[in-house]
């Protein structure tokens, strides 16, 4: 018999040892479930803290880079999809107001809404990858994929009346512009993608019973992550589709 | 220290569907409107307003989807951690590409 079993079958200890019975998803060198938790979360968000860093990396890479080659940044910008990137924002918020939905249906302990609000996270996760995917075919139609088949026929003599022609070395700077698209959306849909197979993990298990039983930590930092991922895209929004539109 | 800051002896706060269907709301709310605005010209406040509007919607997930106003000091303080060192980050990788070549640009 381990320690741990010991400390969670009170009825088994000695006379005067039952001060310590608790939930059995205590472990045994903390002295609450609220400082259980609170380490849980506390560790969660030293995760998120580094992934900032990490997508701050890219961010500061785009600030520098767009101060340096504005009018090919501009250009860029110009070619994204403003409709699908608004619907897209939508959809990210809404999965994560399902998200905070299936959090709040763990603490109250209810199985069968936990379960429908996260695979309703599910759906809503793959409608935003989908829309992203009808994004990404768009640039490989117009070779706008940075590399040797990149054209840059479109900013130098741009079919939008709208748009200021660039001269061929600034338009070659496009390609700047939209390796850093591909890099920080691609590492944000690596993450939603990262999350959605950790959603069927916790479907499945929730659907044995997991976290409706007091102990809702998994579901709860994976929220944490989840809502973080819809940050990013709030930062990713109005940086490459919408602070340099033609008006 | 107080009762109230103690992560030890605190009562788990529960946020409910009221307030997530608010926030919700208010994110679509700011969504259309940092949309509406890219196609208003107000020169070099275009970048500012839409960046203004992010840190809101952002502020309002972490306060509200990521219960940090209901959170503990600790957890409070790791957020802003996080942020101090990011504006660090950034402010003196700013500052040295801004200052390299000064006045040519």
């Amino acid at each position: 018999m381990d320690s741990h079993s010991i400390a969670t079958t009170p009825e088994m200890l000695p006379e005067g040892a039952d001060s310590h019975a608790h939930p059995a998803f205590l472990r045994h060198h903390f002295e609450s479930v609220a400082q259980q938790r609170e380490a849980a979360s506390f560790g969660m968000w030293i995760f998120l803290l580094t992934e900032i860093m990490f997508f701050g990396g890219m961010f500061a890479a785009y600030l520098i880079f767009r101060n340096w080659y504005h009018p090919a940044f501009v250009a860029g910008s110009n070619t994204l999809n403003i409709t699908l990137g608004t619907v897209n924002t939508a959809v990210l918020i809404f999965s994560s107001f399902t998200m905070a939905m299936a959090v709040y249906s763990a603490e109250m302990r209810r199985k069968s809404p936990l379960i429908a609000w996260m695979l309703l996270t599910i759906v809503l996760g793959f409608a935003f990858l989908g829309i992203k995917a009808v994004e990404y075919k768009e640039k490989f139609t117009l070779h706008h994929i940075p590399g040797p088949n990149f054209s840059i026929q479109e900013f130098v003599h741009p079919s939008n009346p709208k748009a200021i022609p660039l001269a061929p070395d600034m338009a070659e700077k496009t390609q700047i512009y939209f390796s850093l698209y591909f890099a920080m959306t691609g590492m944000h849909a690596l993450h939603m993608i990262i999350g959605i197979s950790l959603l069927f993990f916790m479907v499945a298990r929730a659907s044995k019973g997991a976290y409706t039983e007091g102990y809702i930590m998994p579901v709860e930092n994976f929220g944490l992550y989840w809502h973080f991922v819809d940050i990013v895209w709030i930062f990713l929004f109005p940086l490459l589709y919408l602070i340099s539109r033609y008006r | 220290m107080s009762e109230k800051n103690d992560p030890e002896h605190q009562e788990q706060h529960i946020v409910g569907p009221p307030i997530y269907l608010t926030i919700f709301f208010c994110l679509l709310v700011l969504t259309a409107i940092t949309t509406g605005v890219a196609f208003i010209d107000l020169g070099v406040f275009n970048p500012i307003i839409a960046l203004a509007i992010a840190c809101v919607k952002a502020s309002l997930v972490v306060l509200f989807f990521m219960h940090i106003k209901y959170s503990s000091r600790l957890l409070k303080m790791t957020v802003l951690a996080g942020l101090f060192t990011f504006m660090l980050l950034m402010t003196l990788t700013m500052t040295d590409y801004i200052s390299r070549a000064w006045g040519m640009w």
